[in-house]
């Protein structure tokens, strides 16, 4: 295989691809707003369902469910390692900050300070057609805290 | 003096394939030596559109440089000449599939056909037409049967149909192995069925359906039959009289032409007794400021100003498959498609979709990857230079139907040889180890 195939799929995308952070819904009970969004890609048929409890102005818990490919799964456990535990407000701009690098055709690189783990999909942008699997989950998470701000 | 002129990439119909005559004919593509991510192009997408070669693309250049006018109108030399021309490929495409010339009416693609169609029907449903379109009027209590297998443009339509005229939609269901259930389809074609519209050859199973079979039941009940044939045509001899089919429709890009030009085909009378689906110019008789009075078929469904060059470069494809030989291509795309399901098939982990590799197949195979998903498997083709689909394949209820989201689809051509295809397996066995599937 060549290099650009190995810098699309980094071996971090390809063990979060399986470990999946954050899979399963949960129930929440207790103290928190929760916000749910679904997220669909008709190209391929990718979709998941991700809910995200936020308490005190912070991330409390993000679950999700969903089926798709590598990127998008791997994403989404990604982004769930990243935004717990985060204020509410720093997630949305990280979702900015996220959806910057993946629509700049390979011209900005990821800031590894900021996106952490997430900076390893900085190669996706290259590629237009899996732009959108690898912001599915980020969509979704920002539908989410968006719909838990009420 | 007459001059003939034959290419001299000239493949001639005699004998069957070889690899050596594929290779010549490769030489007539010349997209087909792009180098795509520094590797050279195998391009396993006929399925979704095929390759030009340079004879349909010089028709088109020829028609642009030296007889563009508009069609049945006008009467200086030009417009005779384009008009023609224009006729001359519509003939072209109705001999290459045994039809007559006012049979064939040129659409957009079959998507716009199968439109076509059910639009007519909806308005001869609120009485356009008058009585001799009473036959394609539907209403509550009638029933339009489809496929589990079919194509979006072979149901959406439908559904549509039914909703605007209170007719219900059934289906022939498929079994595991993506096989239609003919027991059930007996029972469903009750006298109140009033369309089939069905599949000859599944995009997504790569399965020939038993035409012969189904339109037998269907005219037990007086049901009008309309075939899907945009996985065919390109691929197979069809005669339209052979199969006995009311309706056929199908895509020029899937068969070496350009993209905007399709056609459907509708048995002698049918078309004729049908309300046209658009109006304006060039499909009609007499006009006053209230009504108008329509052309018999062709024209009577082709309003305002028409794809003339598409036309003329689809007649000029149908002339190349028909100076290849059909029955040559048939083969050779079986013996492709036999050697990718049974290859397919060894590969730890790969389950192929459709029939076993033999008889009742066409040349692709749609297969999905255990613990891979299809759009990955597509990154790593693509990454080899392999051109393959991946997706649902407009068709969502199938894939439900077997249990799979998006499967990944290598469909072949005349224009493929046995080393593409085994340079495609290769790069499959290699799949699940980069993903780490296998452990």
């Amino acid at each position: 295989m060549t290099n650009s195939l190995e810098q699309l799929y980094q071996q971090i995308i390809l063990d979060h691809a399986r470990a999946r952070h954050g899979a399963g819904l949960q129930e929440h009970r207790g103290e928190g707003v929760v916000g749910e969004s679904h997220q669909l890609n008709p190209v391929c048929g990718d979709e998941i369902t991700l809910r995200a409890v936020v308490r005190n102005g912070g991330v409390h818990s993000v679950s999700w469910e969903g089926a798709g490919c590598a990127i998008s799964m791997a994403s989404a456990s990604v982004l769930t390692d990243l935004s717990v535990g985060l204020p509410r407000d720093e997630v949305i701009e990280l979702v900015d900050n996220f959806r910057d690098v993946m629509r700049s055709r390979g011209r900005l690189e990821a800031d590894e300070e900021v996106l952490g783990d997430a900076a390893a999909f900085s190669g996706v942008s290259r590629y237009p057609a899996r732009v959108k699997c690898a912001m599915l989950a980020w969509v979704a998470l920002e539908e989410s805290l968006l719909a838990a701000n009420h | 003096m007459t001059l003939t002129f034959t290419p001299a990439s000239s493949p001639g119909t005699e004998g069957v394939l070889t690899d050596a005559e594929v290779r010549r004919i490769r030489n007539d593509f010349p997209i087909l030596d792009t180098r795509v991510n520094g590797r050279p192009l195998v391009y396993l997408d006929s399925g979704a559109t095929s390759q030009n070669p340079l004879s349909v693309m010089e028709a088109e250049q020829e028609f642009y440089e030296q007889r563009n006018a508009a069609v049945h109108r006008g009467s200086h030399s030009l417009a005779v000449e384009a008009t023609d021309a224009y006729e001359e490929a519509r003939a072209a495409v109705a001999r290459f599939i045994g039809a007559s010339s006012n049979e064939l009416v040129w659409t957009s693609n079959a998507t716009e056909a199968i439109n076509l169609l059910a639009y007519s029907m909806s308005n001869a449903s609120l009485g356009r037409g008058g009585t001799a379109a009473q036959r394609f009027a539907l209403a509550p209590g009638d029933r339009i049967v489809v496929t589990e297998m079919e194509h979006h443009a072979n149901l959406i339509p439908w559904q549509e149909l039914a909703a605007r005229t209170g007719a219900e939609l059934r289906f022939i269901p498929v079994d595991d192995d993506g096989a239609l259930r003919l027991d059930e389809a007996e029972a469903l074609l009750t006298p109140s069925t009033r369309v089939l519209a069905f599949t000859h050859a599944s995009n997504v199973l790569g399965t020939i359906n038993p035409v012969s079979e189904l339109v037998r039941l269907a005219r037990e009940v007086g049901a009008l039959t309309v075939l899907d044939a945009c996985q065919s045509v390109p691929h197979l001899p069809v005669d339209v009289k052979a199969l006995d089919v009311d309706f056929l429709v199908f895509s020029g890009h899937k068969m070496l032409g350009p993209t905007g030009i399709g056609a459907l085909y509708g048995r002698a009378g049918l078309l004729d007794a049908m309300p046209p689906f658009l109006t304006g110019g060039s499909m009609i008789t007499t006009v006053s400021m209230e009504r108008a009075e329509y052309l018999p078929s062709p024209n009577r469904f082709e309003a305002g100003t028409q794809r003339i060059s598409q036309a003329i470069a689809l007649g000029a494809a149908a002339n190349y498959l028909t100076e290849t030989g059909m029955p040559r291509i048939e083969a050779w795309e079986a013996s492709l498609g036999a050697r990718l399901v049974d290859g397919l098939s060894r590969i730890e982990g790969i389950r192929v979709l459709g029939p076993a590799a033999g008889a009742g197949r066409i040349g692709l195979a749609a297969f999905d990857v255990d613990g891979v998903h299809a759009h990955d498997v597509g990154q790593f083709l693509d990454d080899r230079g392999i051109a393959a689909r991946v997706g649902h394949h407009c068709a969502q209820p199938l894939h439900r139907r077997l249990g799979l989201v998006a499967t990944t689809r290598a469909s072949t051509y005349l224009y493929n040889t046995t080393d593409e295809v085994d340079f495609f397996l290769e790069a499959v066995s290699g799949v699940r180890s980069f993903f780490g599937a296998t452990s």
